[in-house]
């Protein structure tokens, strides 16, 4: 992978080529002990990008099954594991991490003017235990994988299942420090290693979104590792706390599982907006819209998150009282995002906008999590949620937020930041076109899925009754436009490494401080600390006459 | 911008109250509030299941059940106020003072351990509680006391060992103050917790 990362040795002028982090040092051990959160970024980029396309293999086996009404192509449980691991690959090894791990393990310390997070060690150690839960998940595929669902609900997994789920939980268990570590090194270094002058609010909103985050992986994720203890307890040595046999209880499952899970949702979503702070800042030429009210909506996000895990139990048989409580709660999660979406838009207003591919994917993602915001309401309805509770229509929901915000948030960051990670440009058209490829895709994949919800089709069946086809159909088709939306970024993202053209110091015209440094930033990002003298995104707007 | 580098310094805001410390010493914070959250976990699982259960049996006899357990307490309360001295003397730089303090906290932790251990056996010998049955019925009871108290033990444990590397390590010359400081700050959380234990587990379990 190194000498894929590195430069060609044929570059032009070699003698004059600038050192910087990539080509500091060469070899395996340069990468593999590297205390540079950019070579860790990368090790990051490389990791999940690999399970990403684990899970993905998994979500064309469902797909490929579920174009016919029948039970064809495999046989329930094969059908069982391969949502399932689709599952708990995406959400475990690829939509946690994704954009922290990656985006803000590069930019977090240049953003904010420091040679490196708090904990360099401390930051390669959670790639390395991110890897060891990532090859117990490997273990758990190879040997029969799991059919519980990625929720993992007892009693089935504690008590009836056949499938590896001892393993998996202890992947997850094991993931789980990997998100914890890296929530306390930003917290620490956005605390403490801020560069002269950058003040709270002048910091990038990218770096408030990876800050809510890092607190709900600080505060949510211990939560689910004791779960998932008591979980392998019950199953390997028969401690009873989910088995009513026994006097436990499976709705404590639940709710020890959702506390963190719900939270998690945010952990996959927030920093994705941070991103998308950005680009549409960037590419409207105008300072964002309501700082404050951005920065504090992350906060505010992180903190209803800890308390609508309920919502995800409407039907379980917990209080109704509580119901409502939580019902309410979630309604109130609509206001800071939508704040979100509003700030964005009035940002754009007036703006001059160009169409870059990064704002396309910002584009994509204001307009798809919006969908999927909406239709969060619908699921927070106590009434509404029982006739929508487990169908397509929750499928769909999650996976706007999921897909349609995150992994195009996630898409366009990257994209962005590509020149500044790698030195080098992508191809424009290429871009551009895999990006609405994507957008259509989508689309096309997912819209179906609503209406097969909202008619009563339930999720995690192998087969369907007939009159559901056409929509199935239309999804598997989606799916597939949806996967050639994945490859083509993927082929000229590889092939920019070595042959786009070089990228200057600010392709964009951008402000914040990782712009300030070179195109890849040298070792120790910045040779002085830089002093922070202006509020975050002055840009100068452009007059039109 | 480099030329007012100077006025720039009295906007620096990476410093100010309440954050004016040192890097380790905040990241064991955060570590601390998070691994809280794993014991309000494992808490609030333990209570949930108990207030369910009409029939939660309270078993422990005030000899020798609770006056072993108390004595349990006072060993590791002892332990946190020579863990305090280790800190102090650190403070005024004598290392040799600190590796004492530091090995009389460690010889207390592991008193504790083995006293929860002979408690242990004793449960599931000579009262044949294990964690999947119990001569009282029900079994969530053992469940939760070895779950607990386990998980207790086991970060007891882990301190004892982080302790040994510290005063190893500052017996050497290594390590400054803010190294004892934050492995103290460990040390009294896991006191901390063991006075939320002590009360759930065995005080509100006295047989009436």
């Amino acid at each position: 992978m190194n000498a894929a990362l590195a430069p060609p040795p044929s570059a032009p002028t070699p003698s004059e080529t600038p050192t910087h982090y990539l080509n500091a040092s060469y070899g395996f051990r340069s990468w593999l002990l590297t205390l540079d959160h950019k070579r860790i970024a990368l090790l990051y980029l490389a990791s999940i990008t690999l399970f990403f396309f684990i899970g993905g293999f998994y979500a064309v086996l469902v797909r490929l099954e579920l174009v016919t009404p029948a039970g064809d192509l495999m046989s329930a449980e094969n059908y069982n594991t391969a949502f399932t691991l689709h599952g708990v690959v995406m959400i475990f090894f690829f939509l946690i991490p994704s954009i922290p791990a990656v985006l803000g393990n590069f930019l977090i310390p240049i953003m904010i003017g420091a040679r490196d997070l708090a904990f360099p060690k401390l930051n390669l150690l959670s790639w390395y235990i991110y890897m060891v839960g990532g090859m117990v998940a490997a273990y758990a595929l190879f040997t029969g994988g799991v059919d519980t669902g990625w929720t993992l609900y007892a009693p089935y997994s504690s008590t009836y299942s056949n499938s590896n789920v001892t393993a998996t939980a202890i992947a997850a268990f094991i993931t789980g420090f990997s998100s914890i570590l890296t929530g306390l090194n930003f917290v620490v270094t956005i605390h403490k290693m801020r560069a002269p002058g950058l003040t709270w609010f002048r910091l990038p909103l990218f770096v408030w979104a990876h800050y809510a985050t890092s607190v709900i992986q600080v505060l949510g994720t211990p939560v689910l590792a004791i779960t998932l203890v008591l979980l392998i307890l019950e199953r390997s040595f028969g401690f009873g706390f989910f088995d009513p046999a026994r006097g436990g209880d499976p709705v404590l499952f639940q709710h020890l599982f959702w506390f963190y899970s719900h939270p998690a949702v945010y952990i996959m979503i927030l920093p994705s907006m941070g991103v998308i702070s950005e680009l549409v800042t960037c590419f409207s030429r105008k300072k964002v819209f309501g700082y404050g009210f951005i920065a504090m909506s992350s906060v505010a996000i992180a903190v209803l998150g800890f308390l609508v895990w309920g919502h995800h139990m409407f039907v379980s048989g917990q209080s109704v009282y509580a119901g409502m409580v939580f019902s309410i709660l979630s309604f109130m999660v609509g206001i800071p995002s939508a704040i979100k979406v509003f700030n964005w838009t009035a940002t754009m207003y007036k703006g001059s906008i160009s169409y870059s591919t990064p704002m396309i994917y910002a584009f994509g993602f204001i307009g798809l999590f919006t969908i999927g915001g909406l239709t969060g309401l619908f699921l927070a309805n106590l009434g509404l949620d029982i006739h929508l509770h487990d169908t397509y229509f929750v499928v769909a929901h999650f996976h706007y937020i999921m897909v349609g915000g995150a992994v195009m948030g996630y898409l366009g960051g990257i994209h962005y930041w590509w020149p500044k990670m790698t030195g080098r440009l992508y191809p424009e058209g290429w871009a551009r076109f895999s990006a609405l490829v994507l957008f259509v895709g989508f689309n096309l994949t997912f819209f179906p899925q609503f209406l097969l919800g909202y008619m009563g089709m339930p999720r995690r069946y192998h087969a369907y009754p007939e009159e559901f086809q056409v929509l199935n159909v239309m999804s598997s088709a989606g799916a597939s436009i949806l996967g050639v939306g994945y490859l083509i970024p993927m082929i000229y993202l590889f092939w920019s490494m070595r042959y786009g053209r070089l990228a200057p110091e600010n392709p964009w015209g951008a402000k914040g401080l990782e712009w300030t440094t070179p195109s890849p930033p040298t070792t120790f990002n910045f040779d002085e600390t830089p002093v922070v003298t202006e509020e975050a995104y002055e840009y100068v707007k452009e007059e039109k006459h | 911008m480099a030329s007012d580098a100077k006025t720039a310094t009295s906007l620096w805001s990476g410093g100010g109250s309440p954050y004016a410390i040192g890097s380790k010493k905040f990241g064991m914070w955060l570590f601390i509030v998070s691994d809280m959250l794993t014991f309000t976990a494992l808490l609030v699982a333990y209570t949930y299941l108990r207030m369910s259960t009409a029939t939660w049996p309270t078993p422990f006899a005030f000899s020798p059940s609770i006056i072993f357990s108390t004595v349990m307490t006072l060993v590791l309360l002892s332990s946190s106020l020579t863990m305090v001295m280790a800190v102090h003397s650190m403070s005024h730089g004598d290392r040799g003072k600190t590796v004492k303090w530091i090995l009389a906290t460690m010889v207390f932790g592991s008193a504790f351990v083995i006293l929860h251990m002979m408690e242990w056996m004793h449960l599931i010998r000579d009262e044949k509680v294990t964690p999947f049955s119990n001569p009282w019925g029900e079994p969530l009871f053992g469940a939760t006391f070895f779950g607990i108290t386990g998980l207790h033990m086991t970060h007891v444990t882990i301190g004892v060992i982080y302790l040994g590397i510290i005063a190893a390590g500052v017996g050497r010359g290594k390590f400054t103050y803010e190294d004892v400081e934050v492995s103290g700050l460990y040390w009294h959380f896991v006191d901390l917790v063991w006075m939320f234990v002590f009360p759930l587990i065995y005080l509100m379990s006295v047989k009436m």
